[in-house]
């Protein structure tokens, strides 16, 4: 029986618009990097950006990671915990963010997945798929970084599954 | 003294807008504009691609409509491949395309309901920002924001079984489609796990219609006057005058339901549309040529296709249609808030559009393409969720684009989202002092019936919150408000 993936990663962006496809990017080198380890208890998600939908994706999970872009001052990349109060709402709301998903899961599905959401540092942001020289550098850190994390996670939840067995 | 006020919204992934607002001496409203930053890089950018690629790069000019740049570009293109002009498709090749659509149409139109007017409704435009959305929904009326979620994930699911995925679809390409509908995907969307199935987004459908009407029976004044004002209207319409957000010809009607534009061949558009330029804006204001600039502006979207349709080909969504015109006694509807009511009836006419495609047949067929003598010029329309979107493309001998014009929904709402602010502002700012958020929240109200899509209109990204601001007459900040 394939066993249920309780992690998803779930990357957002535009990746005609450069470094805004940080976050798809990063979603295509972790499907490569399952592709060769299908035992890994993670599943991926790609959209050009977040809504309401996506509260459902992540209403049946332990673990979601959220994966973007960002236009914010840090050396390559940032992880932080995300937190449903910091939901926010924008003007014409076509896009909403990992703390209104997160909040919106919790007050309709009564479910809280520990959220994390990896910030990739982006630079140019015009018409093209190529991403910059720096982001793709920035990608590949944050990258080996996500599998690190990944693996220790993959690695607990199997502990536990153990212990709730045992 | 002269003050003004303005208003920026915007966020990384969207464009650039604000309104102002200019008060005269006595402080009443002398003038509003909404000015969207609008950077025509795209056409340029496509130009000296190969033709073929261009249902793909169209889908970089954001990620909140593709399908209906897909779409659009793809109808171009088939004209130019000689493919004919939307009717000389496969059946197969033009039913998946219609299937894609209404599922566009079908979510776009309920993250626009649950998410931006349903809230209003709810809670009062005067209502707290903060949960004045689905998550305030989601506390209050739970029933409503996870039927929200369900009929958003059922049109997004659609979307990825005719397009081949979420991003960058593939799944239309000039000529016709390069997958067609297999029947396990048929059944899951026909009699998959409850919610997630045609039937119950029927029915979700006509329940969302009757939340609405129950609130505009409460509240007819306040919907009924909300910028109201008169004008033309116009959309694609079937040949037999039917709604049809795919494909037809060209209509457009006056305040009075007179037609101005006899369906017409879009492929000669240019012949009848022309944009002006303003010195203030960069977002273009086009309108019917005949008509001049001043007396042929017209507005786009849900409420122009209900105004210029005769019937809607659908059952209940024609039900619907007639309570819709009994309001107006058969005459357009220029009620900017009944926009809404519009928008709920074309979310009935897309479920049971899919519904019946589903049935179809045709979508297993296995042939995808059509080809023919090639052509240099092709116009592609289509009614997107937000209106009638044009895309026109001009290639050269070595069938690398040559000329690109886009003409999208927000660009023809310009002067009717303009015309709606300055009826809000006259009506809440006049001999104000200091900007409530009420005021900001009519604005945002008037603004945000057209369902305005920045980003498409813009061609540009940037960052910036809500702002308001007032100046003096010598342009001196007297107050400034930002809601994030």
């Amino acid at each position: 029986m394939k066993q249920k993936k309780e992690i998803v990663v779930y990357g957002y962006g535009n990746p005609g618009r450069q470094d805004d496809g940080l976050g798809p990017a990063c979603i295509r080198l972790i499907e490569n990097w399952l592709s060769q380890h299908p035992e890994i208890n993670v599943q991926t998600d790609c959209n050009y950006q977040l809504n309401i939908e996506d509260a459902e994706v992540i209403s049946t999970r332990k673990l979601a990671i959220f994966v973007d872009a960002t236009m914010a001052e840090m050396e390559s990349f940032s992880f932080e915990r995300v937190n449903p109060s910091n939901a926010k709402v924008e003007f014409t709301m076509h896009a909403v963010s990992p703390a209104f998903v997160l909040d919106l899961c919790q007050k309709i599905y009564d479910s809280s997945p520990e959220t994390w959401l990896l910030s990739i540092k982006g630079y140019e942001w015009d018409f093209g798929e190529q991403l910059s020289y720096t982001a793709l550098k920035n990608l590949n850190t944050a990258y080996d970084f996500l599998k690190g994390f990944l693996l220790k996670k993959h690695h607990e939840y199997i502990e536990q599954n153990v212990n709730l067995i045992q | 003294m002269s003050k003004k006020i303005t208003i920026e919204p915007v966020t990384r992934v969207e464009g650039h807008g604000k309104v102002t607002i200019y008060l005269d001496e006595q402080g009443q409203v002398k003038q509003s504009r909404l000015h969207i930053v609008e950077f025509r890089g795209f056409e340029r950018f496509i130009q000296g691609r190969p033709y073929w690629e261009a249902p793909v790069l169209v889908q970089r000019l954001c990620g909140i409509c593709p399908v209906s740049h897909l779409l659009a570009a793809s109808k171009a293109l088939d004209v130019i491949v000689g493919a004919g002009t939307g009717e000389g498709l496969t059946p197969t090749g033009e039913k998946m395309r219609r299937l894609m659509h209404y599922g566009q149409i079908f979510q776009s139109h309920t993250l626009h309901f649950f998410h931006l007017s349903a809230p209003d409704f709810l809670f009062g435009i005067d209502g707290d920002p903060d949960t004045r959305n689905i998550i305030g929904i989601a506390l209050n009326h739970p029933e409503l924001a996870v039927q929200g979620v369900m009929m958003r994930k059922f049109g997004q699911e659609i979307i990825r079984a005719t397009a081949g995925k979420k991003i960058h679809g593939t799944g239309a390409i000039p000529g016709g489609i390069n997958k067609n509908l297999s029947i396990e995907e048929r059944d899951e969307f026909l009699k998959g796990n409850d919610p997630l199935n045609a039937d119950k987004m029927v029915s979700w459908a006509e329940a969302a219609i009757d939340f609405f009407r129950n609130y505009y029976v409460a509240n007819k004044e306040f919907i009924d006057n909300f910028a109201h004002f008169p004008s033309n209207h116009l959309s694609l319409v079937r040949k037999d005058g039917a709604m049809d957000l795919y494909h037809g010809v060209l209509r457009a009607v006056d305040s009075e339901g007179r037609k101005i534009l006899h369906d017409v061949d879009y492929q000669e558009y240019y012949n009848f549309i022309e944009e002006e330029v303003r010195s203030w804006s960069y977002m273009k204001f086009p309108y019917l040529k005949q008509y001049g600039k001043d007396k042929g502006w017209y507005r786009v979207g849900p409420l122009a296709r209900l105004n210029t349709a005769d019937f809607i080909p659908t059952p209940l969504a024609q039900a619907e249609f007639e309570k819709f015109k009994a309001l107006t006694h058969g005459k357009p509807n220029n009620h900017c808030l009944h926009t809404h009511y519009a928008r709920l009836i074309e979310i009935l006419h897309a479920a049971e559009m899919i519904r019946e495609l589903l049935h179809d047949p045709d979508l297993q067929g296995d042939e995808l393409v059509v080809k023919g003598t090639k052509q240099k010029e092709g116009v592609g329309l289509i009614e997107a969720p937000r209106g009638t979107l044009f895309h026109h493309y001009r290639i050269n001998d070595n069938d690398q684009i040559a000329m690109a014009n886009l003409i999208v929904s927000t660009t023809n709402n310009n002067e009717p989202m303009n015309r709606s602010v300055n009826y809000v502002a006259k009506a809440m700012m006049t001999a104000k002092k200091e900007i409530t958020e009420g005021m900001m929240n009519a604005v945002e109200v008037a603004i945000r019936a057209y369902d305005p899509c920045l980003s498409c209109a813009t061609h540009a990204l940037g960052k910036m919150p809500l702002e308001i601001t007032l100046l003096d007459q010598n342009e001196t900040i007297i107050d400034k408000k930002r809601s994030h």
